[in-house]
């Protein structure tokens, strides 16, 4: 009896990985989308040196 | 090793495939805490960013399924028993317990770190509490303890549109504290409904259900006590600054059904209900489902008609 190279697992496996892909590239949009909107907001500015400090 | 070994088709431990962690997180349930959450979200008064707006409704739902991780992990002995739950991820053996242990410890401090960033402290640490609450009160501790499991259980159910509305305004009123008593009076009902025709399914998992510890007619008695309760609440809510005509009209059509639907089984005794096959108890049960949907759907119609000055009272 021969291996076959394509195994079920490999499926399950290929499916976990483009899946935690996909979540990954969306979150990072996500949070790009956030931050433009939290940093266009009226309230937001950056703080002065004398703030930081 | 023979060659056989290691062609089994079984799934291998630790080689589960996207859609296994997916169902850990409760796709169903979650569809309840989206909406739920959403609605609570729009009705808010004052409005966010969609942007924000979806980020807090997408890490209430993660919230969400997280918990349902991390119920599932505890709760696997039950769920290999149960017909409705042996094919979880875990009693089926597509994930460990400790996979699913570590995925839903993870989700939840991501989904609450990211709550807090995307909106403010208030709906994380609503979330937080509600995570809290599912797990150890509900799922460690009340489930199989005592028969008020699933009503006071509800209560992490109930919290999405609290922290929806918490996300857009940065606290908590009455008439979110209302939409979240309108869920909390809601799942008592449904859920005895179902044990009351899955009746062995608990019985062998040991859960100490209401038709398990205090029989069935008591449990007739308090569907139609819930039911009676819930009926005034919900009418209430339509009067709130959440309510509307549309939204009243709703509720005053379901609630109506509903009781009738508590009432004939009430009236019902054993035989009566086995010899046709639970009808009235599967049939309370859908409607339950629609009644739900269909009053927070009617708030969010009436918020949605807010803008065109038609919403509301």
């Amino acid at each position: 009896m021969s291996l076959s190279r394509q195994h079920e697992m490999h499926k399950r496996r290929f499916s976990r990985n483009l899946g935690l892909g996909i979540v990954l590239a969306a979150f990072v949009a996500l949070v790009f989308g956030l931050t433009v909107v939290k940093v266009s907001n009226e309230d937001f500015a950056i703080p002065t040196a004398e703030e930081a400090s | 090793m023979s060659d056989a070994s290691l062609n089994t088709t079984d799934t291998t431990i630790g080689e589960a495939g996207f859609g296994d962690y997916f169902a850990l997180l409760k796709p169903r349930v979650m569809t309840l805490v989206v909406f739920t959450a959403f609605i609570g979200l729009m009705a808010a008064p004052g409005g966010v960013h969609p942007v924000v707006g979806f980020a807090a409704i997408l890490f209430i739902a993660v919230g969400g399924g997280a918990s349902g991780a991390l119920n599932m992990w505890w709760d696997a002995d039950i769920d290999a028993v149960m017909k409705r739950t042996a094919k979880r991820p875990i009693p089926a053996g597509k994930v460990t317990g400790d996979e699913a242990f570590a995925f839903g410890m993870a989700l939840s401090g991501f989904s609450v770190v990211m709550l807090a960033l995307a909106t403010n402290f208030l709906a994380a640490g609503l979330l937080a509490f509600t995570i809290f609450f599912y797990v150890v009160i509900y799922t460690m501790w009340l489930k199989r303890w005592t028969p008020q499991n699933i009503v006071i259980g509800g209560a992490a159910g109930a919290f999405p549109p609290i922290i929806g509305w918490a996300a857009a305004t940065g606290s908590v009123s009455v008439e979110a504290i209302l939409m979240f008593a309108l869920i909390f009076m809601w799942t008592p009902p449904h859920f005895w409904a179902l044990a009351l025709f899955t009746r062995t399914d608990y019985d062998q998992a040991n859960v100490p259900m209401l038709t398990v510890t205090h029989g069935r007619r008591a449990t007739r008695v308090h569907i139609l006590a819930y039911t009676v309760l819930l009926a005034a609440l919900a009418v209430g809510l339509g009067f709130t600054s959440v309510g509307g005509p549309v939204y009243l009209a709703v509720a005053l059509y379901l609630n109506a059904r509903f009781l009738k639907g508590a009432v004939d089984i009430w009236r019902r005794d054993e035989p009566a209900a086995e010899a046709d096959k639970y009808l009235a108890e599967r049939k309370f049960f859908k409607a339950s489902l629609l009644y739900l949907f269909a009053h927070f759907g009617a708030i969010g119609i009436e918020a949605m008609l807010m803008p065109f000055g038609l919403g509301g009272w």
